[in-house]
């Protein structure tokens, strides 16, 4: 197990040092750069500007720099536009605030997503197993930036119950409709996967020996069919963790929350390459991350698994 | 001092008005709540002086710092630091009076070095500033060559003579000099805090500015939140008590968020304006703003493709266009067609007579018609062009527009719409056909306007060179009144049609109607939050 | 939205346990397929959708980008759906028919959908299969090489490709496409390793059968099954993530359009009293996304036949 996590991680060396390369070329090969603006600035300003950020050195002594800032002082680099802000700064700020509403997604659509994906497989076929089903596609179907002008006009502006957008520290009438808009598409990804893996599991022999023996259903579910049905929903939650922060970017433009989704959005558009490759980088080390706890966490559940 | 003023030139005959603060009309009752919260599209990128770039910083900025002269609610100049000057005979050396109750927040003096510590800093090229050529416009001594390099910072010709007097040499008359000083980037900066504090200097807590205004919050991409400055010299005057910039990106859900009663001003979307005239009368404004927008034609001896090199067809693409239309139906705020390049409004500026601004339109689609014909295009020689305009629904509302008049006459228009970064990138670089632009002044004075199509401009994109308009243009610097010449200048680009003007702006906003003093009737739409204040219902 | 990966498994165990008589299984499918109501439906929904994009446009009155001046700048007031003045959806912001622009939007998202499904499907089946034929070293760099891709945040990488190349259909289907073949390759891998060691196969093998007609007969009919399912589940991703590329005001130029970008003009203006520049779009969006579903997990049950 230790020798497959260390495998892991040294995969994500590389994985990492790709990401970084083609995010890094593809932001430099785009036309522009942080200083184009409307009124063109003259060219020894330019120049003068990309002295002081080393943009006048070749490209390959740029991303090595930049690498060695890292490795060595785990300093991202300065914004190109947000002159008064260090990249890590940036992320400082808006990282907490992705992490915190998007974990309460996560919990809220896991929580919800399995408990009604069993119940509507315990039910199946019943009025209860149609209106999940039912609920749950379209759910998935329904993009959340859509949702989003949905919330902010009932709850804010109809019933005056919750601000529309910003954060304030993450008070919770602020967390309330990111945290639904962003959580209701995998809510039902993880419903349906749920409902049909319990049904695997519940036709299968083992459940059928439980059942045999006499042991109560509620026990049989509970013991026996929930941990193995959970199997699925667990290798979802890997992309389902991309799927997320994809949809912070809408959480961030509708509510004003500030996170890191819209910082990544405006350093792409703006060519703060900074602030994006910091942002890249972070996403990126998360995912690998999250995928790792994602396969030890199936691994830990699911017992033929050796590695 | 003040007769001496008078004497010495015409142009400080604004300057005998007292210093306006928050100017509470008679009979009006402050309300009891004096908190005040507005909109922004973006994150305030710098709260240096010297290196913002934006509008809305500014607005942050004439909050936080205090220049030389501000600007009153019709945009005329009033005294900030500056008590008053003296221009010299040659009209190239003023010498500013600074008054001696002026503190930072910190509680230091400020002084006249503060103000040359600044400028220097613009002008170095160690800060790498974005704004540094507003010292070269302002023609400062030694401006350009400090920036180029060439020079050493320290021989800017601004001087201290005293701590209350500072001294400033320019290279040759400039008639609107006093009225630059009132943008941003001019605005003094405390030495010793800076150097405190490197680039940390301005956050909260470390920021001292000599505003009316201290930073207390600054919550990148959420909000700025202020409050007033307690050594401010005229903090009494101080009337709003606290200031929240609220960062909305999307200004539909801005508006929605005002409607909940969470902003007390935002923009209204195009399109949307009359329909919330209809419905909040006292709310829903529409004022002008310097700024004008165009379609650039690409004239590049190289690069702009042979079409638009034929005088005929650019005043065909110019006529074709319905402006009525475009403002009337697709903004609707109230904005002005244009027919030419400075906004009407301008302080000074007269509007000449310029042909097709009077005709009807069906007779600019006809010209347009005849115009193309004997060009040699027609229904066996169509005209095909592209137009680059960058991502916003008005831009992309006014650009299908087009495409479908210029059906009408017979053009086939390509719609290239790409981000920001990229369309200023190719307008830079003469690598498009037409593109959309907007110019807003930097300044109440129409050579800010005018200036860009001279030859020697760095921003003329579209490549447009006459040299009468050249001869113009520079004579308009030493005239006497340079009215008449910017006037001959407007008709030579009629007569040229370098652009297809589009329409002049207007600020469209929703603004509750408790809120004063908000600058509304300055065309550069300057707003002073020391001047603001909510009176009672 | 996601691809269902339990019963994908279940399919390519089954499509991969026994011998496939290419004919029989797809008969008994057909059969299957045509008993479920669900899926059924969803096929014809699908083609009246086809036919609408295919013929809308003989129906509408106006071109998806004359703009009718009698309704523009009163949109809300005028510019309802309507028989009277042609605009059955009634009108966009500018006055341009919604229903011409519907129908040219479902050209574009059904185009973005199956064109990035099939890229993500031919890319991954190719890799997938020759990983798994070939073996070895190779299939463990191949696969090394997936895991590596997996970890890469593609939203962000697709967002830079369209921010580079400027916005284009052509990268929008490479870019699409190119976000799902992984887990695609992954599929087609174990199915192909499964497939080499299975009985039918090593006996044609033996009796001399020609390695030609042994993938004809053998391996393709295999993985026909699973790479069909996939791809049918793959369109939905794939107009949902065109959605969320032209939320972002990087999708297609004007005056074409999609749904996505639509259905996000329509979400913004939600409030200003033009509902219908939100409902009729996000219908046609919302029914073809169900029928595609249904379809796919239809085939799949279909294929698979299990009491569920």
């Amino acid at each position: 197990m230790i020798s497959y996590i260390a495998k892991r991680l040294a995969i994500a060396v590389p994985t990492l040092l790709l990401l970084i390369i083609v995010s890094f070329l593809l932001m430099h090969a785009a036309p522009g750069g942080p200083f184009t603006q409307e009124r063109a600035l003259p060219p020894q300003v330019l120049a003068n500007l990309e002295a002081k950020y080393g943009l006048d050195q070749p490209l390959w002594k740029q991303m090595a720099n930049y690498v060695w800032g890292i490795v060595a002082h785990f300093d991202f680099g300065p914004s190109f536009i947000y002159k008064d802000r260090t990249v890590n700064e940036i992320i400082a700020q808006g990282f907490p605030v992705t992490l915190t509403y998007g974990s309460l997604s996560f919990l809220l659509a896991v929580l919800v997503g399995v408990s009604l994906g069993v119940a509507a497989a315990i039910r199946h076929n019943s009025w209860l197993d149609y209106l999940a089903v039912g609920i749950s596609i379209g759910a998935q179907v329904l993009p959340n930036f859509v949702m989003a002008p949905i919330l902010v006009l009932v709850f804010t502006l109809w019933l005056r119950w919750l601000p529309g957008g910003g954060w304030e520290g993450g008070q919770w009438q602020y967390i309330v409709m990111p945290v639904i808009a962003l959580s209701t598409s995998f809510m039902a990804s993880i419903a349906r996967i749920t409902r049909s893996s319990m049904l695997e599991v519940l036709n299968s022999n083992h459940i059928r020996t439980a059942r045999a023996k006499g042991l109560p259903e509620r026990k049989v579910i509970l013991r026996h069919a929930l941990k193995p049905a959970m199997l699925p929903v667990i290798s979802y939650l890997g992309p389902a963790f991309v799927t997320m922060i994809t949809g912070s970017v809408v959480v961030d433009i509708y509510f004003s929350t500030g996170g890191i989704g819209k910082a990544f959005v405006d350093s792409a558009l703006n060519r703060d390459y900074a602030v994006m490759m910091g942002v890249t980088i972070l996403v990126g080390a998360l995912t690998i991350l999250f995928n790792l706890v994602v396969d030890i966490l199936y691994a830990w559940i699911d017992p033929k698994i050796r590695y | 001092m003040l007769n001496k003023l008078l004497l010495t030139t015409a142009l400080t005959v604004g300057l005998a008005l007292p210093s306006v603060a928050a100017n509470v009309q008679p009979g009006e009752t402050l309300a009891e709540n004096q908190d005040y919260t507005y909109w922004l599209l973006d994150a305030i990128k710098s709260m240096d002086p010297q290196i913002n770039t934006d509008v809305e910083g500014s607005g942050v900025l004439r909050a936080l710092f205090e220049g030389l002269y501000n600007e009153d609610q019709v945009g005329g100049l009033v005294p900030g630091v500056a008590t008053g000057y003296e221009l010299s005979d040659d009209k190239t050396t003023y010498t500013f009076h600074l008054r001696d109750n002026a503190k930072w927040s910190n509680g230091d003096p400020v002084t006249a070095g503060d103000f040359v510590y600044a400028w220097k800093r613009l002008a170095d090229p160690a800060t790498a500033s974005e704004y540094a050529w507003y010292m070269e416009l302002m023609q400062v001594v030694n401006a350009a060559e400090i920036i180029a390099g060439e020079k050493p910072v320290d021989e800017l010709g601004v001087t201290a003579i005293d701590d209350h007097t500072l001294e400033v040499k320019i290279t040759a008359p400039l008639p609107y000099f006093p009225k630059m000083l009132t943008h941003a980037s001019t605005f003094p900066v405390n030495q010793k805090v800076i150097e405190q504090f490197g680039d940390k200097w301005t956050e909260p807590g470390n920021l001292a500015g000599n505003g009316a205004y201290v930073l207390k919050e600054h919550i990148l991409g959420e909000k700025v939140v202020m409050e007033p400055n307690p050594e401010y010299w005229d903090n009494e005057n101080t009337i709003l008590q606290k200031v929240t910039a609220l960062t909305i990106n999307d200004e539909n859900a801005a508006l929605t968020r005002y409607l909940a009663g969470e902003l007390d001003r935002t923009q209204v979307p195009a399109g949307q304006y009359p329909r919330l005239k209809a419905e909040y009368p006292d709310e829903a404004i529409s004022v002008p703003q310097s700024c004008s927008y165009i379609y650039m034609f690409n004239l590049d001896k190289d690069k702009g493709p042979e079409a638009l090199k034929d005088v005929r067809v650019r005043k065909a693409l110019s006529y074709a266009i319905d402006r009525d239309i475009i403002v009337n139906n697709i903004l609707q705020g109230g904005q002005a067609p244009s027919y030419n390049w400075t906004h009407a409004a301008t302080e000074g500026f007269e509007m000449p007579e310029i042909d097709y601004a009077s005709w009807t339109q069906a007779d600019r689609t006809a010209k347009a018609k005849e115009l193309l014909a004997e060009a040699g295009y027609g229904p066996d020689k169509p005209l095909d062009l592209t137009l680059n305009y960058n991502t916003s629904e008005a831009h992309k509302k006014i650009a299908i527009a087009v495409q479908q008049f210029w059906k009408g006459v017979g053009v086939n228009l390509t719609l290239n719409n790409m981000e920001w970064k990229v369309h200023t990138d190719k307008m830079q670089n003469q690598d498009f056909e037409i593109a959309r632009y907007a110019w807003c002044g930097d300044y109440n004075e129409a050579s800010t306007y005018l200036d860009l199509f001279t030859s020697y401009s760095g921003h003329n994109n579209g490549k447009f060179f006459s040299e009468d308009f050249d001869k113009l243009m520079k004579d308009s610097k030493t005239a006497e009144n340079p009215a008449p010449l910017y006037k001959e200048a407007e008709q030579i680009l009629a007569a040229e049609m370098p652009f297809a003007p589009i329409y002049q702006y207007t600020k469209v906003e929703m603004i509750k109607p408790d809120i004063k003093g908000a600058g509304l009737t300055n065309l550069m739409q300057n707003w002073y939050l020391k001047d603001m204040y909510r009176v009672a219902n | 939205m996601v691809v269902d990966t339990i019963k994908m498994k279940s399919l390519s165990d089954r499509l991969a346990a026994e011998e496939v008589a290419g004919r029989s299984l797809w008969a008994d499918a057909r059969h299957r397929f045509l008993r479920n109501k669900a899926a059924v439906a969803g096929l014809f929904i699908l083609i009246l959708i086809g036919l609408f994009a295919l013929f809308g446009n003989y129906i509408a009155a106006w071109s998806n980008e004359e703009l009718d001046f009698t309704v523009m700048g009163q949109v809300a007031e005028l510019g309802g759906p309507s028989f009277e003045n042609g605009h059955y959806f009634g009108t966009d912001d500018l006055g341009r028919d919604l229903f011409a622009r519907t129908v040219q939007g479902t050209r574009i998202s059904l185009m973005v959908g199956i064109v990035g499904s099939l890229i993500a499907v031919i890319v991954g089946t190719l890799y997938g299969a020759t990983a798994g034929y070939v073996g070895g070293r190779t299939d463990n760099i191949m696969m090394r090489t997936v895991d590596i891709l997996m970890s890469i945040p593609y939203m962000f990488v697709l967002i830079l490709l369209l921010v580079m190349f400027g916005r284009s259909i052509a990268m929008l289907f490479i870019g699409i496409g190119l976000i799902s073949w992984l887990d695609m390759s992954r599929i087609v891998r174990g199915q192909t390793l499964s497939l080499k060691h299975k009985e039918f196969i090593e006996a044609a093998q033996a009796t001399g059968v020609p390695s030609f007609t042994i993938i004809r007969r053998h391996i393709v009919p295999n993985l026909l099954g699973v790479v069909a399912v996939y791809a049918t589940l793959l369109v939905p991703l794939m107009i949902l993530t065109e959605s969320f590329i032209s939320f972002l005001g990087l999708g297609v130029q004007e005056p074409l359009t999609s749904w996505g970008a639509l259905i996000s003009e329509g979400a913004g203006t939600i409030n200003y009293g033009t509902l219908w520049q939100l409902a009729f779009p996000l219908f046609f969006f919302i029914i073809t996304l169900f029928a595609f579903f249904f379809v796919g997990d239809g085939l799949r049950d279909a294929l698979d036949p299990k009491d569920r």
